[in-house]
C-alpha cells in the first residue's frame, strides 16, 4: 500500500456506502432489485471503479443515451456503455462486467464515481432505454453482451489476447458471479488463457455462495473453487471480498500467468434485515406493507 | 463430363490469400489437418491460434478478438460451429454483428463421420439468426474465390465449405459474387436450383434430361443468406412444369425452404419438389452410398423431373454413370476425418 492509500480506501468506502444505499433507494422506489448484489459486491465494485482501474475520467457525468438499435452487420461503429469507461487505449485498463443482472450495481457504481448521471437510475428499466435490468453492451459500463452469463470470460480472453498481440500495457478485467463456474464454458476459458499465457488477464469474482434458487451448496457446490482454478495454472488470491486493503492488494499481484481474485462475501452485508429472506436472496421483492416499511427504516438509518 | 480436379483447393490458396492481411487470424478446435490449415498455421504461427477441443470458448475468444479490430477465421467440421456452441455464436458473435468467419468443413452427408459429424441443419439454424451471412460453395473456383467476398461482408459469415480433391466446374475466371446465382442453363419445363455439392451432382442429369426434351432452367446459389437475387426470383417464374430444389441438406429450412418463401412471397405459383434429408437423421457410410439411400443423387433428380413432367424419360442408371465426372464420388475414396 502506498503514502496516500488511506486517503483512497476512505472514497472506496464512501462509494461503496453510496451503492448499497442507492440500491436500496430503489429497490424501496421499484417495490423489487438486486438488493443482495449491491450487498456481496460493494466493496468489490467500488474498489475496482476508484482505486484498481486505470482509466481515463470522462469529463462531467454521462446522461445514459436511449435505446438506438441493435447492432447491425456495418462499420463496427456502435456505441456501447465502454464509453462510461472513458477512452479506449492502449494503456489503459478495460472493465468487462459478466453478471448482466448486477447492472443497478453497476450503475450505481458508476453514479457514485462520476461517470453515469445521478438521475441514471430513473431510466432503470424503462421502455426505450438503456438502463436496462439485465445489461446488453449499449447499457452504461457494459462492453459486450453477458446476460447469458459465463460467456464473458472467454470475450474477455480474446480482447485480452488483441492486445497481448498488440504489446499493449494495459489490463482486461473481468467481473464475475460464483454461479458462473457451474458452467463448463467457464473451465473452457480458463484452460484457453493459461494456455494462451494471458497474464494481462485479471478476473475478480464475488462469491456471494447465493444464487436464484438458494445457497449454492444447496444448488450445485463450486468448491473446492480455488483449488480448480489453481490447478488450470492460473495464480489465485482468496481474500475477504469487504476488506478493501485485500482487494487493493490482491490487485496489485504481479504474475506471469492469468490471475483470479476470489472475494468471498456476505450477500446481506450492511443490510442485515435481508438475512430474514434467507436462504433466497437473488432477488428482493417485498411481500407486505410491513416488510417494506422495516427496509424504509434500514434505509433512513443508511443515510444518517 | 469432365472437370478438373484440384487437390486441396484451400490449403495453399488461403496462404497465399491472407500474406497481405495481417488482421487475418485462424483460431483452431483440434482439425487443423482435417481443414487444410496445417501449412496455414506453419507459415504464419503468430496468427494461429489453438483452442483445443473447446467450440464455446472459441467462439467468445474469436468475438473479443473481432471488437479489437482482428478477424479470426474459425476453422473445424460445419457440424461443431453451430451445434453445440449456437448460444455463444448467437450471443457473443451474431449480436454485435462482429467480423467472424466460420469456415465449416464437411457439410451434410460428405462426412463418414455419421450423425454426430452430419451437419444436416447448419442452413436452417443460421439463417434464422439475425445478421449472419451464409454461403456455400459448390467446386474448387469458389472455395477460392470465397474468401474475398467473405472478407467483405461488415458481419459474421459462415461458409460451408469444401476440402480434399474437388473439381472445378466453373473457370477461375468466374469468381464467386456475393448473393448472384450462376444460372448453368436455361429452358423453360423445370426451374432446377442447386446448391453445393448438389450442383455438380445435378449436372451429371440436366444434359441427359435436355436430350430427352426436357428444357431446364438450372441456377447455382451460394449465397443461402441474404437470399434475395432477382435471377432467382425470374427464374422461378419461367418455371411451367415445376420447380426443384436439390441440397446437401435437411429439406426443412434450407434452400428449399428459402425458395419456397420467395414463391410465396412473390405469388409464383408452380408445383416444388425438394431434394435433399426429408427430416430425417442420416448414418456413416460414403458419401455415394449415402446419396443413392438419401435420394440425394442424380438419379433421384431423374424421378422428380418425371414427375414434373409426367412422363417417363427412360433415362437408365448407367447413362448416368458415364456422366459421372471423376472419382469424387467413388466409394473407394471414403474421406477421412
Amino acid at each position: 500500500m502506498s503514502e496516500n492509500s488511506l486517503e483512497v480506501v476512505r472514497e472506496i468506502e464512501k462509494v461503496a456506502h453510496g451503492i448499497r444505499r442507492r440500491v436500496l433507494q430503489h429497490t424501496i422506489s421499484n417495490n423489487g432489485g438486486y438488493m443482495s448484489q449491491a450487498c456481496s459486491a460493494a466493496e468489490l465494485l467500488s474498489s475496482l471503479y476508484v482505486g484498481i482501474l486505470k482509466f481515463s475520467a470522462v469529463g462531467q457525468p454521462i446522461d445514459p443515451p436511449s435505446f438506438i438499435g441493435v447492432p447491425a452487420v456495418g462499420p463496427h461503429t456502435y456505441q456501447t456503455g465502454a464509453q462510461f469507461h472513458g477512452e479506449k487505449r492502449a494503456d489503459l485498463d478495460r472493465l468487462i462486467s459478466s453478471p448482466a443482472h448486477y447492472a443497478l450495481v453497476i450503475y450505481a457504481a458508476l453514479i457514485e464515481t462520476g461517470r453515469l448521471r445521478e438521475d441514471g437510475l430513473e431510466h432503470f428499466n424503462r421502455d426505450g432505454s438503456t438502463v436496462e435490468m439485465i445489461g446488453a453492451e449499449h447499457s452504461p459500463g457494459f462492453e459486450t453482451t453477458t446476460g447469458s452469463l459465463a460467456q464473458a470470460l472467454s470475450q474477455a480472453s480474446g480482447i485480452a489476447l488483441a492486445r497481448k498481440i498488440r504489446g499493449e500495457s494495459g489490463r482486461t478485467w473481468v467481473f464475475m458471479s460464483d454461479g458462473e463456474f457451474q458452467e463448463g464454458q467457464t473451465y473452457e476459458a480458463l484452460q484457453a488463457a493459461r494456455f494462451h499465457g494471458l497474464s494481462n488477464l485479471r478476473v475478480i469474482v464475488d462469491v456471494n455462495r447465493a444464487q436464484c434458487d438458494g445457497p449454492m451448496d444447496t444448488v450445485m457446490t463450486i468448491e473446492p473453487l480455488a483449488d480448480r482454478i489453481k490447478a488450470f495454472g492460473w495464480e489465485v488470491s482468496v481474500i475477504d471480498g469487504h476488506d478493501i486493503t485485500g482487494i487493493l492488494d490482491a490487485s496489485e499481484k504481479k504474475t506471469d500467468v492469468p490471475h483470479m481474485i476470489l472475494c468471498y462475501t456476505d450477500p446481506v452485508r450492511g443490510l442485515p434485515i435481508l438475512a430474514n429472506r434467507a436462504p433466497v436472496l437473488h432477488y428482493l421483492r417485498f411481500t407486505s406493507a410491513d416488510e417494506r416499511a422495516q427496509y424504509e427504516q434500514a434505509y433512513q438509518e443508511m443515510t444518517k | 463430363m469432365s472437370y478438373e480436379i484440384v487437390a486441396r483447393p484451400h490449403q495453399q490458396n488461403f496462404i497465399d490469400w491472407a500474406k497481405d492481411k495481417p488482421e487475418v487470424l485462424v483460431l483452431s478446435a483440434d482439425l487443423t489437418n482435417s481443414c487444410e490449415v496445417g501449412k496455414w498455421r506453419d507459415t504464419y504461427p503468430d496468427r494461429f491460434f489453438s483452442m483445443g477441443m473447446a467450440e464455446q470458448n472459441m467462439m467468445g475468444m474469436a468475438a473479443g478478438l473481432a471488437r479489437e479490430g482482428f478477424e479470426p477465421w474459425l476453422h473445424t467440421f460445419s457440424v461443431f460451429l453451430y451445434r453445440r456452441p449456437l448460444d455463444q455464436l448467437q450471443m457473443s458473435i451474431a449480436y454485435p454483428a462482429l467480423k467472424v468467419r466460420l469456415v465449416g468443413f464437411l457439410p451434410g452427408i460428405m462426412t463418414p463421420g455419421g450423425v454426430t459429424h452430419q451437419a444436416i441443419e447448419d442452413i436452417a439454424i443460421l439463417r434464422a439468426i439475425p445478421n449472419m451471412t451464409i454461403f456455400e460453395v459448390g467446386d474448387a473456383t469458389e472455395a477460392q474465390s470465397v474468401l474475398d467476398v467473405a472478407h467483405d461482408v461488415q458481419g459474421p459469415v459462415y461458409i460451408r465449405m469444401l476440402r480434399g480433391e474437388v473439381s472445378r466446374i466453373f473457370p477461375v475466371t468466374e469468381p464467386f459474387v456475393f448473393n448472384r446465382a450462376r444460372i448453368l442453363s436455361t429452358g423453360t419445363d423445370i426451374t432446377l436450383i442447386t446448391s453445393g455439392i448438389a450442383t455438380e451432382e445435378a449436372l451429371r442429369a440436366v444434359p441427359l434430361l435436355q436430350a430427352r426434351g426436357v428444357s431446364v432452367t438450372h441456377l447455382h446459389v451460394s449465397t443461402l443468406k441474404p437470399f434475395t437475387d432477382p435471377q432467382v426470383v425470374a427464374a422461378l417464374k419461367s418455371a411451367k412444369s415445376g420447380v426443384i430444389t436439390m441440397e446437401n441438406h435437411s429439406i426443412i429450412g434450407g434452400l428449399g425452404s428459402a425458395v419456397a418463401e420467395v414463391m410465396a412471397e412473390n405469388g409464383i405459383s408452380a408445383p416444388l419438389q425438394r431434394i435433399g434429408l426429408k427430416d430425417t437423421y442420416a448414418h456413416g457410410a460414403s458419401q455415394k452410398f449415402l446419396m443413392a439411400e438419401y435420394e440425394l443423387d442424380a438419379a433421384a433428380l431423374v424421378k422428380r423431373v418425371e414427375v414434373a413432367v409426367g412422363r417417363k424419360l427412360d433415362i437408365d442408371e448407367s447413362e448416368l454413370q458415364e456422366q459421372r465426372s471423376i472419382n469424387v464420388h467413388s466409394s473407394a475414396k471414403v474421406e477421412a476425418l
